[in-house]
């Protein structure tokens, strides 16, 4: 361990290496609930450090895991068997805007909100808005190929992403795609987008970025409860309008949030909507005036337009912050990501309400009403024994309910350690063998993040077990 | 899935005693507040600064944790970590779940106190908190033999010698020194008559630096008020908030300063308690929480915190005379941390200068992000702290704005220091300075 510490201290600066107990405590956790302890922590201040510290990791035999803000709520940045915790958030820079091309090349640790600040004065921004963007970093949301409200008009972070620069497992750096969308080859950017950190370490993004539109309206309506709220999300969507987002929260999040940021929220709201229009002025003003029917036509209570930026951030204020808040209502949260069809919601949230009495755990609903991608937020307390194990239970409970009602598990937090045992619930056995193969391809092997995505804790030697690779041998695979 | 249960769930779901000693500790319930979400991270000015978790809030929150769950002690690898932070509160502004920051991380310094090392340090620490800062007398008498220091030509000598650079430090502080030619101001039980009709009797503090580092700044604020119709009293008996050992744990010292405070401006009979140090006012609203366990003073200091009002805020929420005359150029306006932070105030200043004709408010880049002053932090982080005011002077710069404003002593310090590091031509004032100004140059 000595030796790999100096080792890591000279490519990275001892600073930036830590290795005291006490220190390693703060590493342990992300923005959800599983935890472990790193053996140490490099935190590289170039793509040649990075790089550096993979081939250090390698040679002591030590898987490496990439780790951005840790604001994931899928355990992908957990180090379940230790190794060396790679936090990129050092690499922060905007390299270069380029207003023409419409194209920015960044550092895997800068701020998601920060490319839309720096992009800003060119009338651009990056659209996929993660509720954490304002401490999530880019190279999380390639990892997991985040989404956001705003997804729903837009497309996930792959949509967005057209290269990267990585490191493969040999320490060496690479190229996947480029500066723009249409390159010939296999598209390996793809791949990795969403490969949450198994295969390669991301050390630059290229990212597209759009016009800032030139009206936006936010609409937030009230209803006396959910039921009425997603009739309305039905209408919303069937009247023929694609609003930019279309958000929800139920009566519990409400509760919680309107302490925290006094939105105005009634105590007895039971659902609020919240949908944004965006585009040219007048068209935005048709469908504004459309959502605002819609809305009162089932049932809404009251409905608030705001169409300048603070009073829109206000009206957002609430929806971005709400998970956070929930901590005003019990310490722990196990935030799952679960999708279902848009005209399921409704049984959904009905069968979430019966699990939520079965395992006596509140659980929260705020949630990409639009996608129909919930984010059921089970509250829960870590120090009462049994609690923890009790909301992972409901948590499989809530996932399964999700398959059986024809949607996935995951919309965009990832699979992580979180979800991996559900896996086989969406995959056949043919397919995860599939997505293996590219762990050789690759040549990853257990050098980066193990025990993540592939059902229980599937290390590479797992994986190398797997039918098609025991079947022609890793070599056909490299 | 046993990854939650063997590493930390254990020690977590069995914690045997805490590490934390004595009343002042973190308290578990503002302790599980936080949910680890993150959200805080990028508020942080030392994690933006070093990119580190251990330099982070939710980093030293877990840390706190740690401790109070006997996972780790208050020990190297732990105390440094909460020494770092400035204490500027921008993480609580951010924070969803209403995470009490500044009272966790003022009882995390408290639990660091009995346990430090260095007799030197607790030396200094001892003379600076309980010896001067107390007293407004011995402050006056250090501000005059440091008022020597500069006028008598002793200062040259000092500094042509270069015999400070054997101790950087020192040099530092010696540099950092704001001029102390203009004259104090002095607390003496004045009262200052309203002009034209008496429309509010208020108390203003005088404090400990502010009267010594900016007299005028002091008159300035007098003026202001009785122009705007308030009659305003500057207790005798008042001293220092106690706000700068409360930072640095200190609760006690700090308690025993506000007590005095408190008698003094509820003994004065005022309507409204004014600071135009933006420090000092946050630590005086928060009384209620600070004596929540004293029941001689529970309900004094609730009275006392309830009427104090920053110095913009209340005079943003008058009907403000305005200025007839203007103070043209160009102004930048960093927002101290425990006005916008701790106090959630960044309009009023704004519309108090917006009111002044002619003056420009050209924002900088993070105006909202410390600019590395925090008290004594200044001296104990020597780095940081120069790190972060370089940051700020080049943003400031980059406004191109001839004036810095802001709205708290130490800021003003770090400004005016950060400047002459950089070669900048700038002036460095309060917001209150302007108006005056504007309000003096209507004769003219």
């Amino acid at each position: 361990m000595d030796a790999l510490v100096r080792e890591l201290q000279r490519a990275v600066g001892s600073r930036y290496v830590l290795s005291r107990p006490q220190e390693l405590l703060v590493y342990e956790y992300d923005g959800a609930v599983e935890r472990a302890l790193p053996g140490v922590v490099a935190v590289p201040g170039t793509a040649a450090q990075a790089a550096q510290v993979v081939a250090i990791a390698r040679r002591h035999g030590l898987p490496v895991v990439p780790r951005g803000a840790g604001t994931g709520l899928s355990g992908g940045a957990i180090p379940i068997h230790g190794g060396v915790l790679m936090p990129m958030t050092r690499l922060n820079r905007v390299l270069e805007i380029d207003p023409l091309e419409r194209m920015a090349i960044v550092e895997p640790g800068v701020v998601n909100i920060d490319i839309s600040k720096a992009a800003e004065p060119y009338g651009l921004r990056y659209a996929p808005d993660p509720s954490s963007q304002k401490a999530c970093t880019i190279g999380g949301n390639v990892a997991e190929n985040a989404g956001g409200p705003h997804c729903l008009a837009y497309g996930v972070t792959t949509n967005h992403v057209m290269g990267m620069e990585i490191v493969l497992a040999d320490g060496t750096l690479a190229w996947v795609g480029g500066r723009n969308h249409e390159l010939p080859g296999y598209d390996l950017r793809g791949v990795l987008i969403g490969s949450e950190g198994t295969l390669a370490v991301t050390t630059k993004v290229a990212v597209r970025l759009q016009p800032v539109p030139e009206a936006v309206t936010t609409i937030l309506a009230i209803f006396q409860d959910e039921d009425d709220a997603s009739a309305a999300v039905t209408a919303i969507v069937g009247a023929g309008i694609v609003p930019a987002a279309i958000e929800m929260m139920d009566r519990l999040t409400i509760q919680a949030v309107e302490p925290a940021i006094h939105a105005g929220y009634p105590a007895d709201a039971g659902a609020v909507l919240l949908v944004e229009v965006e585009g040219l002025r007048e068209p935005v003003a048709e469908e504004s005036e459309e959502v605002q029917q819609v809305c009162y036509r089932h049932g809404a209570t009251e409905v608030r337009v705001a169409d300048d930026p603070t009073l829109r951030e206000r009206l957002w204020a609430g929806r971005k912050t709400a998970l956070g808040a929930l901590g005003r209502l019990a310490p722990n949260y196990y935030l799952l990501d679960g999708v279902v069809p848009r005209t399921k919601i409704l049984e959904a949230l009905r069968r979430i309400r019966e699990i939520s009495g079965e395992y006596a755990l509140p659980i929260a609903n705020v949630f990409h009403a639009g996608d129909g991608n919930l984010h059921p937020c089970i509250l829960f307390d870590e120090r009462m024994p049994g609690q923890t194990q009790r909301s992972r239970e409901a948590g499989g409970a809530v996932l399964r309910t999700c398959i059986d009602l024809g949607g996935a598990l995951s919309g965009e937090h990832g699979v992580g350690l979180e979800k991996q045992e559900y896996m086989e619930l969406s995959f056949s056995e043919a397919d995860m063998d599939a997505m293996a193969r590219l762990n050789p391809a690759f040549g990853a092997g257990d050098t980066f993040n193990p025990g993540k995505v592939f059902p229980t804790g599937a290390s590479c030697v797992e994986l190398l077990q797997h039918p098609a690779i025991a079947r022609l041998g890793v070599d056909a695979f490299v | 899935m046993a990854v939650g249960d063997t590493a930390a769930g254990v020690a977590r779901g069995k914690v045997l005693a805490t590490g934390f000693i004595g009343p002042d500790a973190p308290r578990e319930e503002d302790l599980y507040k936080c949910v680890h979400c993150g959200l805080c991270l990028n508020a942080c000015p030392t994690y933006v600064e070093t990119g580190l978790e251990t330099e982070s809030p939710r980093g030293r929150i877990a840390l706190m944790k740690a401790v109070f769950e006997g996972r780790a002690g208050v020990e190297p690898g732990v105390t440094e970590h909460w020494d770092l932070c400035i204490q500027c509160r921008a993480c609580e502004a951010a924070c969803p779940s209403g995470v009490p920051y500044g009272r966790l991380i003022e009882q995390a310094q408290a639990q660091m106190r009995p346990r430090r090392r260095g007799v030197l340090g607790r030396f200094v620490a001892w003379l600076a908190y309980a010896q001067i800062l107390p007293s407004p007398r011995r402050m006056r008498a250090v501000s005059a033999a440091l008022r020597l220091y500069q006028r008598s030509g002793l200062r040259a000598l000092v500094r042509a010698s270069r015999v400070l650079r054997l101790v950087r430090p020192l040099a530092e502080a010696e540099a950092s020194l704001p001029d102390l030619s203009r004259p104090a101001f002095r607390a003496s039980g004045q009262v200052y008559p309203a002009q034209g009709e008496t429309r509010y009797r208020v108390g203003l503090l005088s404090g400990c630096v502010m009267p010594i580092f900016h007299g005028p700044t002091m008159e300035a604020a007098v003026r202001v008020l009785t122009r705007n119709g308030c009659e305003v009293h500057v207790p005798a008996a008042q001293g220092c908030c106690g706000s700068l050992n409360l930072h640095g744990g200190d609760l006690d010292g700090g308690r025993a300063m506000a007590r005095r405070n408190i008698d003094a401006f509820l003994d004065a009979g005022v309507d409204v308690v004014i600071s135009a140090s933006a420090g000092c006012g946050a630590t005086m609203k928060e009384s209620a929480d600070l004596f929540r366990d004293d029941p001689a003073y529970a309900a004094k200091a609730a009275r006392f915190g309830a009427m104090t009002r920053d110095i913009t805020e209340f005079l943003a929420s008058l009907p403000l005379d305005p200025p007839r005359a203007g103070t043209p150029g160009r102004v930048t306006y960093q927002d101290s941390c425990h006005l916008v932070h701790a106090q959630r105030l960044s309009a009023p200043p704004r519309a108090l200068m917006a009111a002044v004709p002619g003056l420009e408010l050209v924002e900088m880049e993070h105006s909202d992000r410390c600019c590395g002053a925090g008290g004594s932090y200044q001296i104990t982080q020597r780095e940081m702290s120069g790190q972060l005011r370089a940051h700020k002077l080049e943003e400031a710069a980059a406004t191109g704005a001839a004036t810095i404003a802001t709205a708290n002593p130490g800021c003003m310090v770090q400004f005016a220091l950060g400047a002459r590091e950089a070669g900048l031509d700038v002036r460095v004032c309060h917001v209150v300075d302007l108006l005056d100004e504007a309000y003096r140059r209507e004769g003219a």
